[in-house]
């Protein structure tokens, strides 16, 4: 480094600092401005099938393709849309019509010019056909796409759908090349292995088992970015190995998930690291218990309330998840748009739960209960033991009726289980990520993660189709505090965590989480140190 | 040419052996619940019925399960094992991708136990009763005892974390950009521990075995006569107690050869090895049912091929041995 007054400054500053502060971040006192080069290591588990995101949007494809492929827009830690490939966007005061300006200039990888003939390609051909969330967002809500020239496309509403701004997002709306993809077999292209899009990175290598090689596409048409050379995702199947991986900076980054939380608890000590929680907004899961409404005796409302009463979620919160997380108060996470605390509370207490299932006249000798855990690791785990144990107080005989992800998927989409967990991503409107687990239009067998738990309440219904088109924020406002009551009141399912994830990194490594969408950024501005 | 005239016949036999196998885990496979249309709708945050019935058409799961066995049957004795739905490759494409860091690890493994495990069992057999004896014996049972996924992160946290002698995980330096000699020598740095510890398990049982072997030749007549004679220890050691004491050793050899798959796919775990133990256990997990029908397809073969020449060997070894074809 060059001995600057001010550089030298910054390191007696450290020095002094250091005895006190050994775990601050030193990004405050090393170089601001950014540098161009240098290579990112990354994790990636479990490794995406594809890296094409519009044939498939499992978390680790969305954080590797992001890189790859953009969409229109992207959202702010507080969920405010903000240009990718559109410059600027209007809404039509009716709520109708949604107009988006593209970038000038902006090529694929393989150096074709990329146009809003491409938008309305991806919108309402290849992702209607290969994409159920856009099918069923393009089917319902929207009456046409058009491009208006080469730099202009306009969606066109059937009715006004205030959540439609958020549609926008990479792994709701990838925009994939039409002069690649039209008039073939979208799944078996053999483009679908060497990934064709428009953002900073392009696919070098893909060693299966191994790593991802992504490079700097030169022809990115933000001038000057990205600032890195190289990002490599490295495949390692093992949580433990992947601590080793970071200890031993074979990597720079730990992504959310990428470590048991008891592990970001002691490598955040480590010197020169960062954490954050920050980047999870627009996704925000909640994490409940799924009880199956058909059978008893959860069929009954207060067996669901004494359950609720039965689970300490401040213990859940401290002792399964280390303290990564917070209290779910509803349906709503607090950084999901729409959220209202007032709603009825489920404060722990035993003794009041089996006086009301007592009162109920609910005998739970007479149950036994299959608990399935949520077959995603070790914290599920412990979180179904804690939940036998709670049942099994209040006096239910539980068994633990364990399966694989293959095997969960299938029996909650059969509505073939008593009790499970799950979570789901909220993708900032209630409309996009919540109403499917509540809405009773949702309850079809064999469809995973919908109403698999068979909730049918007429005025949440009603609320749910009402608000996301009502034009006044302040009344969808008071629609949504209307859900969050009722559907708490109902314990439609059991909301206990805000899931919250660790993101942990080298000091070294800059502007790593400037959104809402985190790490399934493109990533196009971080830079290293030198 | 007596010595290996069984083995067109055995060979005949094997194609019916794997014929069966592929048919049996063809059936066993869609006993699970779920299928790849379920998983893969799951994992798409969504998935109406449409999308379900529009995935089975395409990847053929809609079909009766004896068309799909005989369409599979069809496609293996054309050596075409089908195409991975999820990965959007022909199976053996994604096989012979990493068949070769299997092969390279569990046959070190092979390698390793077997040469050490035999030095091992000889040596104690040859110090019976004493402070070396004891030591092995007690090391045998240890590691015959310890779970395989301990001792893999108690060696990474030893010799990886704390001594920084070798890589803790992966096969090569990963954008290290080294080639030729420097990056033969970079895998077999990797290679060290996931080899170790993959390989301490059967060291053991060869140890064991090696060491009962050579005490229960060691008393025979034969060996008492060449004593006798006056011919040195070591070459009655290795002349005539290890060349007989070796039988055993072998017979378990073949089946370590199978077993060892097994054992691949924890260790591929651990150390991030890109092995086909891993691209197995993904797949068991993701319903991909041609690849997972392709990888016991390769193995069974490979168990197939070896327990032939583990016969092949007992003739080589002990020439009295007829092998019935």
């Amino acid at each position: 480094m060059k001995l600057t007054k001010r550089n030298l400054l910054a390191g007696l500053t450290v020095a002094t600092a250091g005895m006190l502060m050994a775990h601050a971040p030193l990004s405050a006192f090393a170089q601001d401005k950014p540098v161009a080069g240098g290579t990112l290591n990354m994790l990636m588990q479990p490794e995406p099938p594809t890296l094409m995101l519009g044939l498939n949007q499992q978390g680790p494809t969305q954080f590797a393709a992001s890189k790859i492929y953009q969409s229109l827009l992207t959202y702010s830690k507080d969920l405010k849309p903000i240009p990718s490939l559109a410059k600027s966007w209007s809404i039509s005061p009716d709520g109708l019509t949604y107009t988006f300006v593209l970038h000038k200039g902006v090529k694929w990888h393989d150096g074709k010019p990329f146009s809003a003939a491409d938008v309305v390609f991806s919108a309402d051909k290849f992702l209607r056909e290969v994409h159920p969330r856009m099918r069923a967002l393009m089917t319902q809500r929207v009456e046409s796409v058009v491009a208006d020239g080469e730099d202009k496309v306009v969606f066109k509403l059937k009715q006004p759908f205030s959540p439609f701004i958020y549609a926008f997002e990479v792994s709701t709306m990838p925009i994939v090349p039409k002069h690649i993809y039209e008039g073939t077999d979208y799944r078996n292209n053999p483009a679908n292995n060497t990934p064709i899009g428009t953002g900073p990175f392009m696919l070098k290598e893909w060693k299966r088992g191994s790593h991802i090689h992504l490079v700097k596409n030169p022809a990115y048409f933000k001038p000057g970015l990205p600032y890195l050379d190289e990002i490599y995702l490295r495949v390692v199947p093992d949580a433990a190995s992947r601590a080793v991986a970071y200890e031993r900076g074979i990597v720079d980054v730990l992504r959310g998930g990428d470590v048991e939380n008891f592990e970001v608890r002691r490598l955040q000590k480590l010197t020169d690291t960062s954490v954050t929680m920050a980047g999870w907004e627009m996704f925000s899961p909640v994490m409940f218990l799924q009880m199956n409404l058909r059978r008893q005796p959860f069929d009954n409302k207060v067996v669901r309330q004494a359950v609720m009463h039965a689970m300490d979620r401040n213990f859940i919160l401290k002792n399964i998840f280390f303290n990564v997380g917070k209290p779910a108060t509803g349906p709503i996470a607090s950084t999901t748009l729409y959220y209202d605390k007032n709603v009825p509370s489920y404060e722990f207490d035993m003794a009041k739960a089996k006086k009301m299932l007592a009162d109920a006249g609910v005998k739970p000798g007479n149950y036994t209960i299959k608990l399935m855990p949520l077959p995603y690791g070790a914290v599920w785990d412990r979180l179904s033991e804690y939940t036998k144990q709670q049942l099994e107080q209040l006096g239910f005989k539980v068994t633990i009726d364990a399966a694989d992800a293959g095997g969960y998927s299938k029996k909650v989409s059969d509505w073939d289980f008593d009790i499970t967990m799950n979570f789901l991503y909220q993708y900032a409107d209630p409309a996009i990520g919540v109403s499917r687990t509540y809405i009773s239009s949702n309850i079809i067998k064999g469809t995973p993660f919908a109403n698999n738990h068979g909730y049918s309440n007429a005025q949440v219904d009603r609320l749910f189709d009402a608000a996301p088109v009502a034009l006044n924020p302040d009344v969808r406002q008071k629609m949504y505090s209307e859900l969050q009551r009722l559907i708490v009141d109902d314990v439609a399912v059991g909301n206990l965590l805000e899931l919250q994830f660790a993101t942990l990194y080298r000091n070294k490594v800059h502007n790593l989480v400037t959104t809402g969408i985190g790490l399934n950024e493109t990533l196009d501005t971080v830079w290293i140190a030198k | 040419m007596k010595s290996i005239g069984f083995v067109p016949n055995r060979l005949a036999k094997a194609v019916f052996v794997v014929l069966g196998v592929i048919v049996l885990n063809f059936l066993l496979i869609h006993l699970a619940p779920g299928d790849p249309a379920s998983v893969m709708a799951g994992e798409a945050g969504a998935g109406d019925e449409q999308f379900l019935a529009q995935l089975r058409q395409q990847f053929g799961l809609d079909q009766p399960l004896y068309t799909q066995v005989w369409l599979y049957l069809k496609g293996v004795v054309q050596l075409d094992l089908g195409f991975s739905y999820r990965n959007n490759v022909p199976v053996a494409e994604l096989i012979l991708d990493r068949l070769p860091a299997t092969l390279l690890l569990t046959g070190s493994a092979f390698v390793f136990s077997l040469l050490l495990g035999v030095a091992l069992g000889v040596m104690a057999a040859a110090r019976r009763g004493r402070i070396a004896d004891s030591a092995i014996m007690t090391g045998a049972l240890l590691f015959y005892a310890t779970p395989l996924f301990w001792v893999s992160l108690m060696a990474i946290l030893v010799f990886s974390i704390q001594l920084n002698w070798v890589p803790p995980f992966g096969m090569e330096s990963v954008g290290a950009g080294l080639t030729g000699f420097a990056r033969i020598v970079d895998i077999a740095h990797h290679l060290v521990l996931p080899v170790v510890t993959l390989g301490l398990f059967f060291t053991a049982v060869y140890t064991r075995i090696t060491r009962a072997s050579m005490l229960e030749v060691s008393s025979l007549e034969f060996v008492k006569t060449a004593k006798a004679k006056g011919v040195p220890p070591g070459q009655i050691t290795r002349r005539h107690v290890l060349r007989n004491a070796l039988l055993p050793v072998f017979t378990f050899a073949g089946i370590q050869a199978g077993q060892l798959l097994g054992g691949a796919v924890l260790t591929e775990t651990v150390f991030a090895w890109p092995g086909i133990g891993r691209l197995m256990f993904d797949a068991l997990l993701q319903r991909d049912y041609p690849v997972l029908l392709g990888v016991f397809l390769v193995t069974a073969v490979m168990v197939v091929l070896v327990n032939l020449a583990t016969d092949m060997l007992y003739r080589f070894v002990d020439p009295r041995i007829e092998v019935n074809a």
